[in-house]
């Protein structure tokens, strides 16, 4: 035990080690049907869409726009550090691929909904959590 | 009309803190509705609770299930049910008329108990909010790593999202936080009663931008129940019947919290179903009894019902007149959660009850009203049920 709060991670299975472990080389994973092409996220056993069982993490751009964010303002728990931005980011490979991050490397108040982000990593332990950035520039 | 209707209603002492256990509140609820209703334990057949009993971190967000009760009153029961997934808080209602629709069971208690103000911090260890590390695997390890820990979070990124699309303002959104420590006021079983003014909202502690404290209901030791009865069983019965005109638990968006259209939420699919099953429209709503875990989930939900179109939540509700107790459409006449406390779904079906029968006292709504709307979540998960007097 330390003196300092630990976020909760994912325990890692074969469903989700590609969208924990991608950004170790840099990528976001995430499942691809490869009959239809869709893009399935959170990790479901069939396609959403044709339900074939042929999905395959595949890379995307990592490329995202924040869809609505929030500045956490309280700490929740001993040592948290605050203010911290969660956000829900739109992905632009397809319509409704969204996943909740963080937004870093910008001051909270700077956020605003639509604005470019890219993603990046954070390591804590065997999990690379990806959160999002201003696009530079 | 689904030929079920309220036949007695009960509550125990509700507060920050009880110092009664989880079971003896509510032992005191079903007793006092059975007394409303004027029936016996014996006369009951089926009992339905939402979500269940809940154990370890979790045991003061439901401390009583079904078989807690089933020993405590020695119930022989035909039927019983106990859930957490399904149309929010009111699917213990759902379950309970499809169960006496279906002749499974004729007189049905359907009761909430939580023990949230003596266990307030429960979400902290649930949510690993710790200097333990905690891992953990199901649908939440997409929320928790990113530090979105509470309910509070989520919702928050949905009210954002509403602001940017429609313009809504703190301001405008205030006056149903404002408003029903109004109604508390004058509500002598409600928690918070010492009204605020929307400046004082507008000053209120930020929580998770753009919701301050003052739109986050008060967690609270609490035991509601009902009985819910054919209407042919409760013919005899001795109270006011009240009619379930209507309800509804669908879900077309997304069972989490970030895949869907925000802020579309469950709310709108309920609202929308409701509507659909039956003849009555908004226009004959008489009071609002809507869901406010978090004020913006009251607005979610006064949109969805159609009180106002998509986006003019804010307008209608600005200054608060409309919703005031004499106004066009009063809401959460009692405090709702924000002041009365959480009953968790439950308190506002109790209410619309109280109002429909014409038992509010100082609070009663003017006009002898005749229908009332209810309505539990709106996330994920809702559910909503109209009520009439006929
Ligand atoms: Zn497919």
């Amino acid at each position: 035990m330390s003196d300092t709060y630990q976020r909760t991670l994912p325990i890692l299975t074969d469903d989700n080690r590609h969208f924990w472990q991608g950004g170790k080389d840099g990528h976001l994973l995430l499942l691809r049907c490869q009959d239809c092409l869709h893009w399935v996220h959170v990790p479901q056993p069939r396609c959403t869409n044709c339900l074939s069982e042929a999905l395959k993490p595949e890379p995307v751009s990592g490329k995202a726009e924040v869809e609505t964010f929030t500045i956490n303002v309280k700490a929740w728990g001993k040592g948290m550090k605050v203010p911290y931005t969660i956000a829900v980011v739109a992905l632009p490979e397809q319509p409704g691929l969204r996943v909740t991050t963080n937004i870093v490397d910008v001051d909270p108040e700077k956020v605003y909904i639509g604005m470019p982000v890219e993603v990046q990593f954070e390591q804590d332990d065997d999990v690379w959590l990806p959160m999002f950035a201003p696009v530079a520039g | 009309m689904v030929d079920v209707v309220i036949s007695g209603i009960g509550q125990s002492a509700v507060g920050r803190k009880v110092d009664r256990s989880g079971i003896a509140m509510t032992v005191d609820a079903v007793l006092a509705a059975l007394a409303d209703a004027g029936l016996d334990r014996k006369d009951i057949d089926g009992l339905s609770t939402y979500p269940g009993k809940m154990n370890g971190n979790l045991a003061h967000f439901s401390p009583v299930g079904t078989h807690e009760l089933i020993e405590a009153l020695k119930l022989k029961l035909d039927w019983y049910n106990a859930g957490g997934e399904g149309g929010a808080q009111q699917a213990a209602f759902l379950n309970a008329v499809a169960a006496i629709k279906a002749g499974y069971a004729r007189h049905v208690i359907v009761f909430r108990t939580l023990k949230e103000g003596s266990g307030s911090m429960y979400w902290q260890q649930a949510a690993g909010a710790t200097v333990q590390r905690q891992r953990m695997g199901d649908r939440f390890e997409y929320l928790l790593p990113f530090d979105a820990l509470t309910t509070i979070n989520h919702v928050a990124m949905s009210m954002q999202r509403h602001f940017h699309l429609y313009g809504t303002t703190r301001r405008q959104l205030g006056a149903i936080s404002v408003n029903a420590r109004a109604n508390a006021a004058i509500n002598p079983e409600a928690v918070f009663r010492d009204p605020f003014t929307i400046d004082d909202y507008l000053n209120a502690k930020m929580i998770s931008t753009p919701m301050c404290l003052l739109d986050c209901d008060v967690p609270t030791d609490a035991s509601t129940a009902f009985i819910l009865s054919s209407a042919e069983a409760a013919r005899d019965l001795k109270s006011v019947p009240i009619n379930i005109e209507a309800m509804a638990g669908a879900l077309w968006s997304a069972a989490s919290w970030d895949q869907t259209d925000m802020p579309h939420m469950g709310a709108h699919d309920a609202a929308k179903q409701l509507w659909s099953r039956t003849d009555l429209k908004p226009k004959d709503v008489d009071v609002a009894e809507l869901y406010d875990g978090f004020s913006f989930l009251t607005l979610t939900w006064l949109e969805a019902l159609g009180f106002c179109g998509i986006g003019e939540g804010g307008a209608f509700v600005e200054g608060g007149q409309r919703i005031a107790r004499d106004g066009e459409l009063p809401l959460n006449t009692h405090g709702g959660q924000l002041s009365a406390g959480r009953t968790h779904g439950f308190g506002f079906v109790r209410e619309a009850v109280i109002q429909l029968r014409r038992e509010g006292g100082n609070r009663q709504v003017p006009g002898d009203p005749e229908v009332a709307v209810t309505s539990a979540g709106g996330g994920p998960q809702g559910g909503c049920m109209l009520l009439t007097r006929r």
